[in-house]
């Protein structure tokens, strides 16, 4: 085959269906539930064109009761099953805390191992479209706190396939963390850089190993999901003033490939950490942290980049004002090197 | 109560034109006047004046993510309301809360953006009441899609365990955004809801303004009276789309035409022209009505839009000691110069 009939072009959303649809063909036991997930295909495009070929039972919509449904997908993940269940918005995820970080994350540690939840959540995270701050947040931290949740977020289409692949196989639980604003959906334009090549035939892009974005020599510039892009534009503006900035997409979270990030911060002495959540208590502090007790002797500067601890505003200023925008992280390179 | 109704509608069809300012040709969320997601509730305007013409300023009232009809028949600042939505400094939330999520504590108004939520507090308002000794009553909305919800089902128990003063008004539109009532629950009468709690439940078949007046009136004197809660189910429409974009490609095309030609406001002029109200009296109405709203959007689109540093400020209304705004310090961190 040639390289041409091997890939094509996807948008993000459309390299996610690509992969479950896929898992769904060749393992009966995996199945979609959410809201709006069968006739809408997914408010944001996550399911488009699954109900038509797998049919009401094996695409399912749910009546808005994540409690019983997240905690329905783990029950049928404990018996063999593979389900995927979405939760529409990261931010609702309160209404049904318990059943993921009880019972979804904690049941195969309380069983000593014997038990398995090879179950995965997906859940639409990020602000960048004035929705408030119900409807915005992007919690990767408070999910990777959690012992027992493993948590992925694509940052391209290529990324998107691979890490949906190796997520419906793998054992456990998996929080499979996806930005509104990379998904290609028609009512919310998304950046030029998420819609990538990606092959047809199947592929896994393993948990725990970082992506060097770009590579560069004078500052480290650590990220993940929508703020991938805006570090390499960030990046490419600062090119011109003779700063080579290297850029790491994490792409996982649990685990963390510390390895990539602490050799690019021995090369570069500099650490820059981009996140769309909220600052204490979160990635940024945790990547800090990590470099700091591995590679102490390699820091020179650190400088954070983050929601500084309020919720998402409304009113476009104020979103503008506290979510992490390019001339942010152009600024923030600029102080760390 | 024809007046709000006539209010709500003409709020409703001017926003819309607003909202779709900018927005068009191609809808991107991000564009126009007014940001993030708008929930319309044109075809729902009974439900909302029909109860809250019998609550005073100090009776509390949660609505839904679909708030503005509520909002207007409970008395809310409509020139506040309005600079909110249009993300503006005055506005009720400063910009910060947006349309679902508007509070106005000066009439005891509330909502939140994410389903059934609404009803715990509510709950919290009539214990607070009986406590206090006092004859206030709190409402709570929700959509039918909002009742297999658990936060709906333990605030019933716990409303009726303790006799309080509540009453719970579903407004049932048939969808929960793509799902058709008939896919999510078994119960076609949602106010039957009720009867696990032994609390009377009603339901009112069609957007009988008159109806509802009565029915709610009956549930507010009692709870009033101190006779315990009440479930109430009131048949509305949704005329138009879930939210201003969606395509509404699931949706049969004879429901949205069903939807569009049931009129709860021109049911109610009939009844008021045969009741003798005049035709001149009819218009006068709607002439106010339709200044009111001119006016409030005119002023809220001239107020200033927020300063961006504002975004630091009402984390806390007690913001703990030297910290008076969340704005990080820039400061490099690391490196001895
Ligand atoms: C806990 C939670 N789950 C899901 C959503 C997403 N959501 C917003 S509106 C809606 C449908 C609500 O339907 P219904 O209660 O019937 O009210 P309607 O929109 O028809 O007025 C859904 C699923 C949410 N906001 N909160």
């Amino acid at each position: 085959m040639s390289e041409a009939e091997s890939t094509r072009e996807l948008t993000m959303s459309r390299a996610m269906v690509s992969a479950i649809a896929h898992e769904m063909r060749e393992n009966d036991e995996v199945f979609y539930m959410g809201e709006d997930v069968a006739d809408y295909g997914g408010i944001f495009d996550s399911t488009q064109g699954l109900r038509e070929e797998f049919g009401y039972d094996r695409v399912m919509d749910v009546p808005i009761s994540e409690t019983a449904y997240l905690g329905a997908a783990v029950g049928a993940a404990q018996v063999g099953m593979r389900p995927i269940a979405e939760l529409m918005f990261v931010d609702f995820f309160g209404v049904a805390m318990d059943q993921i970080y009880n019972q979804m994350a904690k049941n195969t540690y309380m069983s000593g191992g014997t038990v398995s939840v090879p179950m995965v959540l997906t859940a639409a995270v990020g602000g960048t479209y004035n929705d408030a701050a119900q409807h915005s947040q992007t919690l990767y931290g408070t999910f990777a706190h959690i012992p027992g949740l493993k948590v992925v977020v694509p940052s391209t289409a290529y990324e998107a396939k691979g890490l949906m692949h190796n997520a419906i196989r793998d054992d456990d639980p998996v929080l499979y963390m996806f930005h509104k604003r990379l998904m290609g959906i028609g009512w919310m334009p998304a950046p030029e850089g998420p819609k990538t090549p990606v092959p047809e035939t199947d592929y896994t892009i393993p948990f725990g190993k970082a992506d060097v974005k770009r590579e560069g020599d004078d500052v480290t510039v650590v990220t993940l999901g929508l703020h991938v892009h805006r570090a390499l534009e960030a990046a490419e503006t600062l090119d011109s003033d003779g700063v080579s900035a290297e850029v790491i997409d994490l792409r996982s979270l649990v685990p963390l490939d510390t390895d990539t990030i602490v050799e690019s911060v021995e090369k570069t002495g500099n650490l820059v950490v981009v996140d769309e959540d909220y600052r204490s208590f979160g990635v940024t502090g945790e990547v800090v942290a990590s470099v700091a007790d591995e590679a102490l002797g390699a820091l020179e500067r650190v400088e954070r980049v983050a929601v500084p601890d309020v919720p998402i505003p409304y009113s476009r200023p104020l979103e503008n004002e506290i979510i992490p925008s390019t001339e942010d992280i152009v600024s923030a390179i600029e102080r760390a090197q | 109560m024809f007046e709000d109704m006539v209010t709500a509608r003409h709020y409703e069809e001017r926003l819309q034109e607003e909202y779709l300012e900018g927005k068009q040709p191609a809808f991107d969320i991000s564009a126009g006047p007014i940001p993030g997601e708008l929930h319309l509730a044109a075809g729902h305007e009974a439900a909302a004046a029909g109860v809250c013409q019998h609550l005073t300023d100090d009776d509390v009232v949660t609505a839904t993510h679909r708030p503005h009809h509520i909002a207007i028949a409970k008395g809310v600042d409509l020139k506040r309301m309005t600079a909110e939505i249009f993300g503006r400094e005055t506005g009720l939330g400063k910009g910060k809360g947006g349309h679902m999520h508007l509070f106005d504590p000066e009439v005891n108004f509330a909502c939140s953006g994410i389903i059934a939520e609404g009803c715990p507090p509510a709950v919290g308002a009539g214990l607070a009441a009986k406590k206090r000794n006092e004859d206030s009553v709190a409402v709570s909305y929700l959509g039918e899609g909002a009742i297999d919800q658990g936060a709906f089902l333990e605030s019933l128990n716990f409303a009726a365990l303790f006799d309080l003063p509540v009453v719970f008004v579903i407004e049932d539109n048939d969808w929960a955004i793509s799902m058709p009532k008939e896919r999510v629950t078994d119960v076609e009468n949602g106010a039957k809801r009720a009867d696990g709690f032994e609390m009377p439940g009603v339901r009112v078949d069609c957007d009988d303004a008159i109806e509802v007046y009565e029915v709610a009136g009956e549930a507010i004197g009692r709870a009033r009276d101190r006779n315990g809660p009440t479930l109430i189910e009131v048949q509305v429409h949704r005329r138009m789309g879930h939210f201003m974009g969606d395509p509404e490609s699931y949706r049969p095309e004879k429901d949205q035409e069903a939807a569009a030609e049931r009129d709860s406001i021109s049911r109610l002029e009939a009844d008021l022209r045969e009741a003798g109200v005049t035709g001149e009296r009819i218009e006068e109405i709607r002439t106010t009505a339709h200044d009111r709203v001119e006016e409030a959007i005119a002023w809220a689109k001239e107020q200033p839009q927020p300063d961006p540093d504002s975004a630091h400020e009402d984390v806390f209304v007690n913001p703990p000691s030297g910290v008076t705004d969340s704005e990080p310090d820039v400061g490099t961190a690391g490196g001895d110069d």
